[in-house]
């Protein structure tokens, strides 16, 4: 398992990460060896197993009415936000 | 005062022999002097902490108090606290105040317990050394040069040092389990869906489960059956009572099974460390429990299916940090793609991003059936041969870790020998049941954990267990040299 430094820059790009060129070794070199490590798993017979979908058996995701629970508090979440106008979280202009 | 226990601090405040707020006072002053030396918490809340202790008084003085009002302990800073910092040790989330509580804060605190502050961690809880913190690496008080494990680290060190009685953590792989093992604690991580996860800054929502690291088995109990039970805020969350986990302590372990998995004493396990842990099993065995070989022929594939499982998984959980809402967002974005890469690529760490980067890959078209697919079918086949141990066993017991804590720095540039240390752990959280780690002796100065791992829902047997073996051993009791 290898990985070139166009993919390493590819998966970067997938994930929204942008990587320094001092970060670049380290992953070239580590990525490609978790990848090789977890391969091990291709070993492993699993023809007839369905894949695990919750740690409890039987358990399936519950439901709930849809009813407002939550009170209106954006002032109070908006505080944690780096840029804030007018109650409306502010982010580069997308459409010229 | 700092030697107590939670329940022998709150038979205290009980009897009046000192009150909240002096306890307090004395955490509090022990941190101020010596968390330096060990970096164990992030934030000491010492106002907010004075302040509740002394509501704790009056309640006391009122006659309305419980069996934890008053108690003071730490927070892992995982968990969200309203008003109060909570940065999950990382750079992304160092401006962040909470603008709400955790359930298990919620409930810790109407159970009238007084918060310290909150401990360091691994970043993102992503670290079985807590050496990946944005707050600089946690010091082990058994040895100053030595890591205290991860990701609870911070609450491990807090505990083992007694500037704190006892702490919350969180356990995706091992994160409570290890760092107790390495510090000479009682820790505990429950069934999945046990404890609310609601406020518990996720890292693998399929994997991560709240707990406790506490000086014994009796604390685990107290504190544990505070903070469990159904929350309709967390959709995982079960929906079944939380029996009194002190009332079966000392129930006698007469013909109790216990299973010796036998994948958990192979190479890698460090022969002093197998010595104690076998002491420990003649221990069960003068108890009257009944020893069995049992063999999980999967389990040696747990790490190579977490480490596809948790990335995957926290790939997408942290996606929710762009630089929008909440969290460090960069200077000067100069377009909406530069505002999110940016924001990320400069805030989180360089293990965050690793993780971040193997879960896109494994997920991303073309891999996800070779890689993730494949994964969550092994580990299947964990969780059924859990299953085929406990139609024979009540309880399976092996190591924790398969080393004593060993030296800062010594595995940070190889993940992967980073990544072996919860190869005794993962399995547990793979299957989604109850495990703790008790200490079982030392080698060197440096303590020795004993894992118990029990079928879906066995917390109060776990815990049952624990305390036995603990009214037969004083490991647990052992301070570090400089903290008695």
């Amino acid at each position: 398992m290898s990985l070139t430094r166009d993919d390493v820059l590819d998966i970067a790009r997938l994930a929204r990460l942008a990587i320094t060129p001092a970060e670049m070794p380290g992953l070239s070199d580590s990525l490609p060896k978790i990848l090789t490590f977890v391969e091990q798993l291709s070993a492993a017979q699993t023809a007839d197993v369905e894949p695990m979908a919750h740690p409890l058996d039987g358990q399936s995701q519950r439901l709930r009415s849809d009813t407002v629970s939550e009170t209106d508090a954006h002032e109070l979440y908006q505080q944690n936000a780096a840029r804030v106008e007018a109650s409306l979280y502010l982010v580069p202009k997308v459409i010229e | 005062m700092h030697t107590l226990t939670l329940a022998g601090i709150s038979a205290g405040i009980k009897a009046r022999r000192f009150s909240s707020v002096e306890v307090t006072q004395h955490f509090l002053g022990r941190i101020e002097r010596l968390n330096p030396a060990l970096n164990a918490f992030i934030t000491v809340t010492a106002d907010q902490a004075l302040a509740q202790a002394a509501a704790a008084d009056q309640a006391v003085a009122a006659g309305k108090g419980g069996p934890l009002t008053g108690v003071p302990i730490a927070h892992k800073d995982i968990f969200c606290t309203d008003g109060v910092l909570t940065t999950c040790a990382s750079k992304m989330l160092s401006n962040f105040v909470s603008p709400y509580d955790a359930t298990v804060v919620r409930k810790l605190k109407e159970a009238g317990v007084v918060m310290l502050g909150k401990t360091n961690m691994d970043e993102f809880a992503m670290g079985s050394s807590n050496e990946t913190s944005w707050y600089g690496p946690v010091k082990n008080p058994w040895d100053l040069s030595r890591v205290p494990g991860g990701s609870s680290g911070g609450s491990a060190a807090a505990v083992a040092a007694r500037i704190a009685p006892a702490a919350t953590g969180t356990d995706t792989g091992g994160s409570i389990r290890q760092p107790a093992a390495l510090t000479a604690l009682t820790g505990i991580k429950p069934t999945y869906g046990r404890v609310s996860r609601y406020g518990m800054i996720a890292y693998a929502s399929s994997l991560d489960q709240g707990g406790v690291l506490t000086l014994n088995a009796e604390d685990a109990a107290l504190l544990l059956g505070a903070m469990s039970g159904f929350d309709e805020r967390d959709s995982t969350s079960v929906d079944l009572a939380v029996p009194d986990y002190t009332a079966t302590l000392n129930q006698p372990l007469k013909g109790v099974k216990v299973g010796i998995l036998k994948e958990f004493f192979g190479k890698g396990l460090e022969a002093t460390t197998e010595s104690l842990v076998r002491d420990a099993l003649e221990v069960y065995e003068r108890l009257g429990a009944t020893l069995v070989e049992v063999s999980l022929p999967n389990l040696p594939l747990s790490v190579p299916t977490y480490y596809v499982v948790a990335p995957a998984e926290c790939s997408s959980n942290l996606s929710r940090f762009d630089g929008v809402r909440f969290g460090y967002s960069c200077a000067e974005p100069k377009d909406l793609l530069d505002l999110y890469t940016r924001s990320r690529g400069e805030g989180f760490g360089a293990e965050v991003k690793r993780r971040i980067m193997t879960g896109t890959y494994v997920l991303s078209a073309g891999y996800y059936d070779a890689y993730y697919i494949k994964a969550q079918k092994v580990r299947q086949l964990i969780s059924d041969d859990f299953k085929r141990a406990f139609a024979q066993v009540d309880l399976l017991v092996g190591p924790t870790a398969p080393t004593t804590a060993f030296e800062l720095g010594a595995k940070v540039d190889d993940p992967i020998t980073m990544y072996l240390n919860d190869i005794y752990t993962i399995g547990a959280n793979l299957a989604g049941l109850p495990a703790m780690s008790i200490p079982c002796g030392f080698v060197e100065g440096l303590p020795v954990g004993l894992q118990l791992i029990g079928p879906h829902f066995a917390e109060a047997k776990l815990l049952n267990a624990a305390h036995q073996y603990q009214q037969q051993t004083e490991w647990h009791t052992r301070i570090p040299a400089g903290y008695a």
